[in-house]
């Protein structure tokens, strides 16, 4: 199973210049586990001091609010889309 | 794809900062702090205008927003083109006396100029901005109200403007926007999705999104409501502000306003209150404020206040934290209940607003009747946009007159029949009952 991870520019400083990768996580905590293996950096920009990943951090999964699919519980599926985008702006 | 412009804090008494981790950024488009990825606010340098800014110096101003000029983010030799805002504050005797107060105001953006909504007090303060930082295109994600200002004042300014929306705008919205010469974009989608695709599409286009990557810059604009609140009711505090939340940007920063013209010795510290309100179809702040959070659950938004359907609220946390910290509630009402706000707001006072405005009269109804809000207590509406953008949402409330032929007999006749109190007869109920 793969799935492919999309970063904008302002993380993708940790990942030397690349916004999209292949990754084999499974769910959301193993996401954030294997960048502690590929990029200690990014997996310390996106997570708090709990280890849990920052509030302020937003994960889609093919365009869906992971929080709307169940946030830590959701399971990947094959050919899925993930992205992180830090602090949504916006609105009024 | 190229960096973005900068420009130096030694002209200006102001520089981003990030409100978590208190690292600051100087003056740059960027919305979330690198490191802790944060939304970042403007922080001001206060004491750079202590005793220079006086109530006689602010009234001396220009009768608009930029009489505050020196407490917004521009750049010293700013020149303002544009009147924007110091739109009324006015007592609503009718109004109060239907919802049981005796001291409410109405602070009527109804009327703001130059596109009838508080989205031009943000825009101006965003485009002066986006041309300090070299930017030569411009855009927005909107739910319409900030499309409309943005597309104005761009094509004033002679900047280009790229505008996105979700696909199910009001039509009077989008042609509003379109009227301007903007490129408007229609998302299939709501306005998160609008939002997210912004987000990409700054980090990738050299354009300046106002609330986007301009964001903390826009947001100060909203400032200028609390500084009018203070200065229309004679330099004083109200006891409660009541306020729409849509990103929940608004409601927090009225209260820096506040705070600011407290630190200056403008007005009298004094307790204030603030009371969100939402549409229960997209409440995710008011939902946050009843069970005590300051994290916010997204919501998927279903109402027809387009213009507060944000499911997914950047400032919602800071904005449900600071409402508690005051003391203040949040309420939620219902699609039937704003559409009767909207109603009793025009009956009552003169004043036509969209769909927002019927969701804060509403709430104001609510947080009377609950006594959150007392009789007596300077209470102060805030009306952000303007009725003509959104009649979408009255339309069947009123029949189709019957065409008198222009004979007196004939109108004398009509009119008896359907005003008859203007002839002193007693109407006949409708209904058993009574409508009144």
């Amino acid at each position: 199973m793969s799935i492919r991870i999309v970063l904008p520019t302002a993380l993708a400083r940790h990942t030397e210049g690349q916004k999209s990768f292949e990754s084999q996580a499974q769910d959301l905590p193993g996401l954030l586990a294997e960048f502690e293996l590929r990029y200690p950096a990014l997996a310390q920009n996106v997570k708090d001091t709990n280890g849990k990943l920052r509030r302020f951090v937003n994960v889609y999964v093919n365009d869906e609010d992971i929080r709307f699919l169940g946030g830590e519980d959701h399971r990947f599926a094959d050919g899925d889309e993930v992205m992180l985008i830090p602090s949504i702006a916006g609105g009024c | 794809m190229s960096s973005p412009g900068t420009y130096q804090c030694s002209t200006t008494s102001y520089e981003l900062r990030c409100n978590e981790c208190g690292k600051t950024y100087g003056n740059r488009p960027l919305s979330a702090c690198p490191d802790c990825l944060a939304p970042l606010e403007v922080q001001y340098d206060l004491d750079s205008v202590r005793g220079r800014l006086t109530r006689e110096s602010i009234a001396r101003g220009p009768a608009s927003m930029w009489r505050y000029q020196d407490l917004l983010p521009v750049i010293r030799a700013f020149q303002p083109d544009l009147p924007v805002g110091f739109t009324p504050l006015v007592r609503a005797r009718n109004l109060g006396r239907r919802l049981g107060s005796n001291n409410l105001y109405l602070k009527n953006d109804a009327v703001c100029s130059p596109t009838l909504s508080f989205k031009d007090r943000v825009v101006s303060v965003a485009l002066a901005n986006a041309q300090a930082f070299g930017f030569t295109t411009v855009g927005c994600s909107s739910t319409g109200n900030l499309a409309n200002a943005t597309a104005a004042q761009a094509a004033r300014l002679g900047l280009k403007a790229c505008i996105l929306v979700p696909s199910d705008l009001e039509a009077a919205k989008v042609l509003n926007t379109q009227v301007y010469g903007a490129r408007l974009v229609r998302i299939a989608g709501n306005y998160d999705h609008v939002n997210r695709l912004c987000t990409l599409i700054a980090d990738e286009y050299r354009w300046g999104f106002v609330n986007v990557n301009l964001r903390p810059y826009y947001a100060e604009g909203s400032k200028t409501v609390g500084y009018e609140i203070a200065e229309q009711l004679g330099w004083r505090l109200p006891d409660n502000v009541v306020c729409p939340m849509a990103g929940g940007s608004l409601i927090r920063k009225i209260r820096k306003a506040f705070q600011e013209f407290v630190a200056l010795g403008l007005v009298e510290d004094k307790p204030v209150r603030f009371f969100g309100a939402q549409a229960t179809g997209c409440s995710p702040i008011a939902h946050a404020v009843k069970n005590g959070w300051d994290l916010i659950e997204p919501q998927r938004p279903q109402t027809i206040a387009r213009s507060l359907a944000i499911g997914n609220p950047a400032d919602g946390p800071a904005a449900a934290r600071m409402i508690q910290e005051t003391g203040g509630w949040a309420e939620d009402v219902s699609d039937v209940e704003l559409v009767s706000g909207i109603q009793e707001l025009a009956e009552d006072e003169g004043i036509f607003t969209e769909t927002a405005g019927g969701v804060t009269t509403a709430v104001t109804a609510r947080l009377l009747s609950q006594g959150r809000i007392g009789r007596d207590e300077l209470t102060v509406v805030c009306i952000t946009g303007n009725g003509l953008k959104t009649t979408d949402a009255l339309h069947g409330r009123f029949a189709e007159e019957y065409a008198v032929r222009p004979k007196l007999s004939d109108f004398d006749q009509y009119i008896r029949s359907v005003e008859p109190e203007l002839f002193g007869i007693q109407a006949e109920p409708a209904l058993a009952g009574g409508a009144h």
